[in-house]
């Protein structure tokens, strides 16, 4: 007896709206149980992890803080790899974007225009797209593995940044500790709430510039065919080395803008780590929200949330950290299972020879 | 300063520290054989990372509970290829996205091996010993070297993995079961890594503490790709980069004033360097790419 | 009468403008920290972890402790204000790198009693605490010169910061006192914590002839290696002699419980106060592991120096010092220490300036 996979005549559309939704489900009901097998009440738990940091107004407003750079970061990820232009090296580019914006303050210090905080946010972006443009042009120069250069580019950059703050962009006044001066007023992002900062409307009007890029332009299509066909996009004309280079500049731009606003609006200072793995985690989210720039949205809150819900759960009930990677992972499995459904049917077969 | 030079080749090149290097690239190589050769059928697993710190909680936690070494290479072994199994039933049975499943892959072994380890900490662990005062896992990695390349490239299995990497639609209808010579293949890439996994725990560093593997399976994985996906040139790319991590070390000691940031990058941009290098070859990445890489395959009836 | 109630009044005016600046005793107390890394690392973030155990020890039905662990520092203002708004009484950041959150945070919570270990930055309800290492540093030094037979030790540190430099100068010192051409070979590894670069890194250091290894990286790595290559060394942060039962000589263990114990009793009792709190051996947050693996002439002579610094008589860093480049400088302050980033004349490495 054995698992074999149909493909359905069309699409279904059922499951594509409800896969997500079953999946969420199914990793509830898994979670509920580890959390009854390590002894916690499961229901409790559950309420903790998902429910709890809804509950309150400053807890959404860190669930939006957090989820903005997952979102502007996976955006752009999305439409890199619906052309499977594999950019692994986000993080990188994030940090390039961060090291590029805190050029300013650190070379200006005394400098306080609106003009400093744009400034900022451009080389910021400027600096994603260059450092993205590297493993673009190694493979379209070279036919080098973009995968391995851009993740090879993430360890070089963070050793820059270290170089950097541990020695001449140091704060003289700061003991010798490895961190750059602190940013102050137009140095930094004006908050919108009390803890919500300007940055996070890039994530929402990146999502939306790139839904619409991908599902009304001609260069969404582009990137559509050169992904599903790359041989049908090349009779097309459309050229495939043009194509590698838009999408990382793109992506690399996206996430060096990501960069800019976490030093800028919530770091407010350079220091050796300014990011806890967005650039990795907006690849989860990427994929979460189907390649899709507004189901990046909904992925980038879920994920943020289970990273807050996380955090709860160790405050007030000293469930351990690691649980909460196990939940993103299991939520990624099923997410990815379901998936399959909206192609496949699934059939189980008596006998093996049944079919050649 | 020629001098110091000099003393800084002839301390590289000496046995000493040329054992230092092997025993520093062995992780690296073992994990990246297992996924060259899951990667030469077709499938692509980025999971390396979680089955390979999943074989690190399993080796320590199996020798430790039998004070027995060789049972802990076992157990490694064995939940690598637990991992594997799990990735291979998605993305082989179930079509997923392979991008996205080896991700998830990662995500659960570090998270579930921290889990399990959490008892581990703060004990010593129970180191394998060496034969005859030679490292037997050190000695086993190139060995496993050159048997894949053999096997890969003048055998008739090695024909059909290749086959079915390159083209899984002619495969299938010449007859080869596609998906069960993927599930073989990516069961021995979890086994390898698992076994890579076994070994930080069990010879390196024979302790376990949490994310102790530190990103090495994402550096096997870019080995795969640098080797053009042929075994006798991964083990040159893994020589490279564990031989560049050292001299960085040394030249350290030397006090010659050289930020240890840049030093600390010698590694990755230097192998950044070498692939370009190689990849300039136009026909030699054409011909080694396993077309099929990454692709689902499901039979049309 | 009129006096009487005056006098009772301007008491009573008193007593209250009194019990408003200081803070109410409290019956129970809800204890925080907040870890850099794994509790599972055995170095840091374990030590801090054995504080929290202690407090609750010692304190019982009266304290009531939380915490979480592997906080990214550029995510961790969530994690105090969340703290914050949970009803914790004092909350504790183990890492340098939190200092701005802690302050963004504290200054939003003015009752809730915040404390920064190794920062410098404080604010009324926000206070700093440190361990004087420097101090365990220089016994191992001493040490370390007696039992070289090679006249050289290796040196596996992190990153340039001066509790780091301080550690190097004193351990120095110390050594300088027993032999004036002690050396050492520093590599820097980029990490506080990567049991298999601290392996690569001991490696390369025995293989240049170092026969005693000395870290400020927090695995029990270097050790183990060490172990297995007849050389000898000191543990970081937490005893390791599980690990290297012939290799340890002693180590430097971080003992925070006296310092937790001492703030969460403050706040119990409404005494807490901000403050940049730095205490060594002479009140127990720095414990020399017992001396092990050596005879008995320097063990004593390392109990002597334990004891001298302990009772105050021996300051590490008092007196004349000569610096690498040459230049003296005496009677360093707390301040000098703090923030250290200059060799004393021996050490053969580059500071980046």
């Amino acid at each position: 007896m054995h698992l074999v996979l149909e493909k359905r005549p069309e699409a279904s559309t059922a499951m594509a709206i409800a896969s997500p939704f079953i999946a969420f489900a199914l990793t509830l009901i898994a979670g509920g149980i580890i959390f009854w097998m390590r002894g916690n009440d499961p229901f409790s738990a559950l309420y903790v992890y998902f429910v709890e940091p809804l509950t309150q107004w400053w807890s959404v407003e860190q669930l939006i803080v957090k989820a903005a750079p997952l979102i502007l970061i996976a955006t752009g990820l999305a439409v890199a790899y619906r052309a499977n232009v594999w950019n692994i090296g986000a993080e990188g580019q994030l940090y390039a974007g961060g090291i590029m914006a805190g050029l300013v303050p650190v070379m200006f210090p005394q400098w306080q225009s609106p003009v400093v905080l744009v400034l900022m946010l451009v080389l910021g972006t400027l600096g994603g797209m260059a450092w993205g443009s590297i493993p673009a042009t190694l493979r379209n120069r070279f036919r080098a593995n973009e995968i391995l250069t851009s993740l090879m580019l993430v360890y070089v950059i963070q050793l820059v940044l270290d170089y950097l703050v541990r020695g001449p962009w140091r704060d003289p006044q700061g003991f010798n500790f490895p961190k750059s001066i602190t940013f102050t007023g137009w140095q930094t992002i004006p908050y919108v709430t009390t803890s919500v900062h300007g940055g996070v409307l890039f994530a929402l009007v990146a999502a939306l510039a790139l839904w619409f890029l991908m599902s009304r332009t001609l260069k969404g299509f582009e990137i559509s065919v050169a992904g599903q066909a790359p041989r049908a996009a090349r009779f097309a004309g459309f050229s495939e080395q043009k194509t590698v280079m838009f999408c990382f500049l793109l992506s690399g731009g996206l996430a060096g803008l990501a960069g800019a606003t976490e030093v800028a609006g919530v770091i407010t200072q350079l220091q050796p780590q300014i990011s806890p793995g967005y650039g990795f985690t907006a690849i989860i989210v990427a994929f979460l929200g189907r390649l899709n720039p507004i189901g990046v949205i909904f992925a980038g809150l879920l994920l943020a949330l289970s990273y807050l819900g996380g955090e709860a759960a160790q405050m007030s009930l000293g469930i351990s950290d690691k649980i909460a990677r196990v939940f993103q992972g299991i939520l990624l499995f099923f997410i990815l299972v379901c998936d399959t459904f909206i192609l496949y049917r699934i059939k189980f077969l008596k006998s093996k020879g049944a079919t050649a | 300063m020629t001098e110091a030079l000099g003393f800084l080749f002839a301390n590289f090149f000496s046995l000493n520290t040329q054992l230092i290097v092997l025993a520093a690239l062995t992780p690296f190589l073992l994990a990246a054989l297992g996924e060259l050769v899951t990667e030469r059928s077709g499938v692509l697993n980025l999971g390396v990372e979680g089955m390979m710190i999943m074989g690190a909680v399993a080796g320590f936690g199996g020798a430790f509970l039998t004070q027995n070494p060789w049972v802990g290479i076992i157990t490694s072994i064995l939940a690598g290829m637990a991992m594997a199994l799990l990735f291979a039933f998605l993305s082989i049975t179930l079509v997923t996205n392979q991008v996205a499943s080896g991700l998830a892959l990662t995500l659960l072994g570090l998270g579930l091996s921290g889990l399990i380890g959490e008892s581990f900490v703060g004990q010593p662990g129970v180191k394998l010993p060496a034969i005859a005062g030679i490292d037997p896992l050190m000695v086993a990695a190139p060995i496993l070297t050159l048997i894949v390349a053999f096997v890969l490239f003048r055998t008739r299995w090695g024909l059909v993995i290749r086959a079915v990497g390159n083209n899984h639609n002619a495969a299938h209808a010449l007859g080869y079961g596609v998906s069960k010579v993927r599930y073989l293949c990516v069961l021995f890439g979890g086994a390898c890594s698992g076994l890579a996994g076994g070994y930080l725990a069990l010879v390196y560093t024979p302790q376990w503490v949490e994310n102790m593997t530190a990103g090495k399976g994402w550096i096997a994985l870019a080995l795969v790709v640098f080797a053009s996906w042929r075994p006798i040139r991964m083990a040159a790319g893994a020589y490279l980069f564990g031989a560049i991590s050292i001299l960085a070390f040394q030249i350290q000691t030397y006090g010659w004033g050289i930020p240890p940031q840049f030093l600390n990058s010698l590694p990755y941009l230097v192998t950044i360097l070498a692939l370009v290098l190689i990849s300039g070859s136009r026909a030699l990445a054409t011909r080694n790419t396993p077309a099929m890489l990454g692709q689902p395959f499901v039979p049309d009836r | 009468m009129k006096k009487f109630l005056m006098t009772v009044g301007a008491v009573a005016v008193a007593f209250g403008a009194a019990a408003s600046t200081a803070d109410a005793a409290m019956d129970k107390v809800k204890a925080c920290w907040v870890y850099v890394g794994p509790i599972g690392d055995f170095g840091w973030s374990y030590q801090h972890n054995q504080g929290l155990l202690a407090v609750k020890a010692a304190l019982g039905d009266k304290v009531e402790t939380a915490f979480v662990e592997s906080v990214a520092e550029a995510d961790s203002e969530k994690t105090f204000e969340r703290f914050a708004r949970d009803g914790c009484n004092i909350v504790f950041g183990t890492s340098f790198g939190y200092m701005e959150p802690m302050l963004k945070v504290a200054a939003k919570f003015p009752d809730v009693k915040f404390e920064h270990a190794t920062g410098y930055k404080t604010a009324d309800n926000l206070g700093t605490y440190n361990a004087k290492f420097h101090e365990g540093r220089y016994v191992i030094g001493q040490i370390a010169a007696k039992m070289s037979k090679a006249g050289k030790a290796g040196y596996i540190v992190s990153f340039p910061i001066p509790e780091v430099v301080s550690g190097i100068n004193a351990f120095m010192l110390g050594a300088q006192t027993v032999n004036p051409d002690f050396k050492i070979e520093v590599i820097w590894a980029n990490t506080w914590f990567d049991p298999a670069k601290e392996a690569d890194a001991a490696k390369v250091l025995l293989g240049k002839g170092v026969d005693i290894m000395v870290q400020h990286t927090d695995s029990t790595a270097p050790l183990q290696e060490s172990e297995k290559a007849g050389a000898q060394g000191f543990g970081q942060a937490s005893d390791m002699i599980k690990f290297a039962p012939k290799a340890q000589l002693t180590a430097i263990v971080d003992d925070w419980s006296p310092h937790y114990i001492k703030s969460v009793t403050a706040v119990l009792e409404g005494s807490w106060k901000s403050g940049q709190y730095w205490g060594g051996m002479n009140d127990g947050e720095v414990v020399m592991a017992p001396f092990t693996n050596m005879p008995e002439d320097v063990a004593k002579m390392a109990m002597e120096t334990t004891a001298a610094i302990k009772a105050g008589t021996l300051n590490p860093f008092g007196g004349k010092i000569t610096k690498q480049d040459g230049t003296m400088v005496e009677n360093l302050g707390d301040g000098d220490i703090l923030g250290m980033n200059w060799y004393v004349k021996g050490v053969d490495d580059k500071l980046p300036q």
